[in-house]
């Protein structure tokens, strides 16, 4: 039955394939008339992070891992053949020429059918991450509690 | 078969035809039909899955030729 059912996601991964994976299962839920949660932890923070380089409150480690993984849906490499960039820019022309939504389509798609955001508070500290570092679209802050609430009583939970 | 809307899923894939499908039944009536074209074979199965989870009635799928492929969904 519509609107009874719903998937939470766990947004492990910050590469470019994995998230592009995990958008179209959101979108495609979120079609289907299902509540959709994607929780953002640990390098899939990268995903909604606006990849800026801020220094922050960073400690110095903390900033070095800001500059090697910077974030931003444009700064994510591919988890397979990314070949210092060259994979990438081979996979997206490829997406193009078969009319496939890129990932800085499939964000703003996702937000317009209503799939909730929640980016992971323990992993925002151990990497030195304020709120300011996400992109709007993120709806919440939270922790595994609120993950686990939702995934309890959800029918589809997966880690990307 | 008689159809109210159209839409033109061709050269589409995953998850487009199901995004656009699901905006273009929100503006339907219920009981109108919308046909959708697509040759991305995955729309057989994946429109009746599309269907049941959404409450409305997935009517049939025929071959439309050069690989295309009409399925019909009646709004609930």
């Amino acid at each position: 039955m519509p609107g009874e059912e719903s998937v939470t996601i766990v947004v492990f991964s910050g590469e470019l394939d994995r998230a592009l994976a995990a958008f179209n299962i959101a979108t495609t839920a979120a079609s289907m008339g299902m509540e959709v949660t994607m929780f953002f932890t640990f390098w899939g923070l990268g995903v909604v992070k606006r990849g800026t380089l801020e220094r922050g409150g960073k400690s110095p480690m903390q900033w070095m891992m800001g500059m090697m993984d910077r974030g931003g849906t444009g700064h994510l490499k591919l988890s397979k053949m990314d070949m210092l960039g060259a994979g990438r820019r081979s996979m997206k022309s490829l997406m193009k020429k078969y009319r496939m939504p890129s990932l800085e389509e499939m964000l703003p798609m996702a937000k317009e059918l209503g799939v909730h955001f929640v980016a992971c508070t323990t992993s925002m500290a151990l990497m030195g991450l304020e709120e300011a570092d996400f992109i709007d679209d993120v709806d919440e802050f939270a922790g595994a509690a609120t993950y686990l609430g939702l995934a309890s009583t959800g029918s589809v939970n997966l880690f990307i | 078969m008689e159809a109210d809307d159209t839409l033109d899923c061709v050269g589409l894939y995953c998850p487009m035809p199901m995004v656009k499908t699901s905006k273009k039944i929100k503006e339907m009536q219920p009981g109108q039909v919308l046909e959708v074209l697509a040759d991305d074979r995955g729309i057989r199965s994946d429109m009746p899955a599309w269907a049941e989870k959404t409450g409305n009635e997935f009517l049939g799928a025929e071959d439309a030729g050069d690989g295309e492929i009409r399925v019909y969904v009646r709004k609930k």
